[in-house]
């Protein structure tokens, strides 16, 4: 037997039978968390991911496979006009990002081949917050403001983010990498409205089939929630209407391979990330390991202390996509203020530990930490602004 | 003997790209060489920004999709 290779296996095995031998069963707060847990799990299964989930996947598939990224592309360009590219490069994310593992090439190509490191680093920090998939979670779990206040909040400040590292690094210009720009050329199968109204229908069901019941049983929001089926049952026949008269067979199989994928990669991320926050911080009227005083400790009201920790805190850690949500969920339910939510919310998914080290690989040690640190600042402001809105 | 690149970060879409490659080149019959390159500032130097990306022969033929095998069965040929 092979010592030097197995000795991993059996620290892992070590560490399980440890974990198990010393199993913190008989402590109420242990058995407590484990209940939240799966407590947590069943809500999210209940609530969340029939309505609300499978949608926004069929939407994120859709969008891969059938928004040209090329046409994005040209606005990111190194012939792109400059201020248009601020613009589009803070927007861009909702559908350029839709899988997280895309933004880093992007920025670096941004960087490198195209608009410039202000439009990249604008690009870079609000790719991950925008995409589909996590502004619909987002909204739906946490609250809409907070949703809102999430998308809006990074679109401006990447576009602050970005301008500051161009005036930053005015002087320097990098030679553009003389490669040419491989982009696909964008095969034109349905005009634009056609693709509004198919992209529409899809985001009409999954806003009337999530439509809340009212606190008041009169008025045209209870009117339309009474309705709410009839509502999303129309719109699904114009889909599968619009479904057989516009599009290719070989189509079919590309959006549904699409959001497979989507569902294979996020799904399993999503149900360990709900189980470990149960855990940690039970469901917002319970308590898991972690004790609600600890929580409210650090990041509890809106100071500039609580929203410096936790943008500090959300730059550091990595989260998997999505998994920021149930995370915050239950740091919110634990005595977590809404200033700071929104800084962790913008911080954590633009950086972590990890990608830090890829962005630096990229644009050098130094406009690194400026960018960290400007994230930072930034997110903390937001933090403190929102916090004293809402 | 061809040599096929697959560009990618290490997301699931690479790996299925790279799945579909290999199928192609072996229903086809090729003789090639697969080769994954997951180094970011390497798959800028192909000038792809939208992974995953194939590159056959050091020529960049697909960006930003999963083609399925027949696909790349053609581009092969």
């Amino acid at each position: 037997m092979d010592w030097k290779s197995e000795w991993k296996k059996l620290a892992v095995i070590g560490a399980i039978f440890i974990g198990c031998f010393y199993l913190p069963i008989e402590h109420s707060r242990f058995n407590n968390a484990v209940t939240e847990s799966l407590h947590l799990v069943k809500w999210y299964a209940r609530e969340h991911v029939l309505l609300c989930l499978v949608p926004a996947f069929f939407i994120a598939g859709a969008i891969s496979v059938f928004v040209s990224q090329a046409s994005v592309m040209k606005y990111l360009g190194a012939k792109a006009n400059k201020v248009l590219a601020y613009g589009v490069a803070s927007v861009s994310g909702t559908i350029l990002a839709v899988c997280s593992c895309t933004v880093l090439p992007l920025f670096a190509g941004i960087y490198k081949m195209g608009a410039g490191l202000g439009p990249a680093t604008a690009f870079l920090y609000s790719g991950p917050a925008i995409n589909i998939l996590a502004i619909i979670l987002t909204a739906r779990v946490l609250g809409l403001e907070i949703g809102i206040a999430r998308a809006a909040g990074a679109i401006v400040f990447s576009i602050v983010i970005g301008f500051a590292m161009h005036l930053i690094y005015r002087k320097e210009e990098i030679e553009k990498a003389d490669s040419q720009t491989a982009t696909p050329s964008p095969e034109v199968s349905r005009s634009l409205w056609q693709n509004s109204l198919y992209f529409g229908s899809m985001v009409g069901i999954l806003v009337f089939a999530n439509w809340a019941r009212p606190g008041a049983d009169v008025g045209l929001w209870f009117r339309i929630y009474s309705i709410k089926w009839i509502i999303t049952g129309i719109l699904a026949l114009a889909l599968i209407f619009m479904l057989m008269i516009w599009f290719k067979k070989d189509e079919y199989g590309q959006w549904v391979g699409a959001s497979w994928l989507f569902i294979k990669q996020i799904l399993p991320l999503l149900f360990f990330g709900v189980l470990i926050a149960g855990l940690l911080l039970g469901r917002p009227d319970g308590e898991g390991l972690i004790p609600s005083v600890w929580v409210e400790k650090f990041v509890g009201g809106n100071s500039i202390r609580a929203n410096l920790f936790a943008s500090v805190a959300g730059a550091l850690m990595y989260f998997a996509t999505l998994t920021e949500v149930p995370i915050l969920q239950g740091l919110i339910g634990s005595g977590m203020g809404k200033g700071p939510a929104l800084a962790l919310l913008l911080a954590g998914p633009a950086l972590s530990l990890p990608n830090m080290l890829v962005i630096r690989s990229i644009m050098g040690t130094q406009k690194t930490i400026v960018f960290i640190l400007l994230v930072i600042t930034m997110a903390t402001i937001s933090g403190i602004i929102f916090g004293a809105l809402f | 003997m061809k040599k096929i690149q697959v560009l990618g970060t290490g997301c699931p879409k690479c790996k299925k790209l790279a799945e579909n490659a290999a199928a192609a080149a072996e229903a086809l019959g090729i003789e090639c060489e697969i080769e994954k390159v997951s180094e970011i500032n390497e798959i800028m130097g192909f000038g792809v920004m939208i992974t995953p990306a194939l590159v056959i022969d050091g020529n960049v033929a697909v960006t930003g999709k999963v083609p399925s095998v027949e696909k790349i069965k053609q581009m092969l040929s």
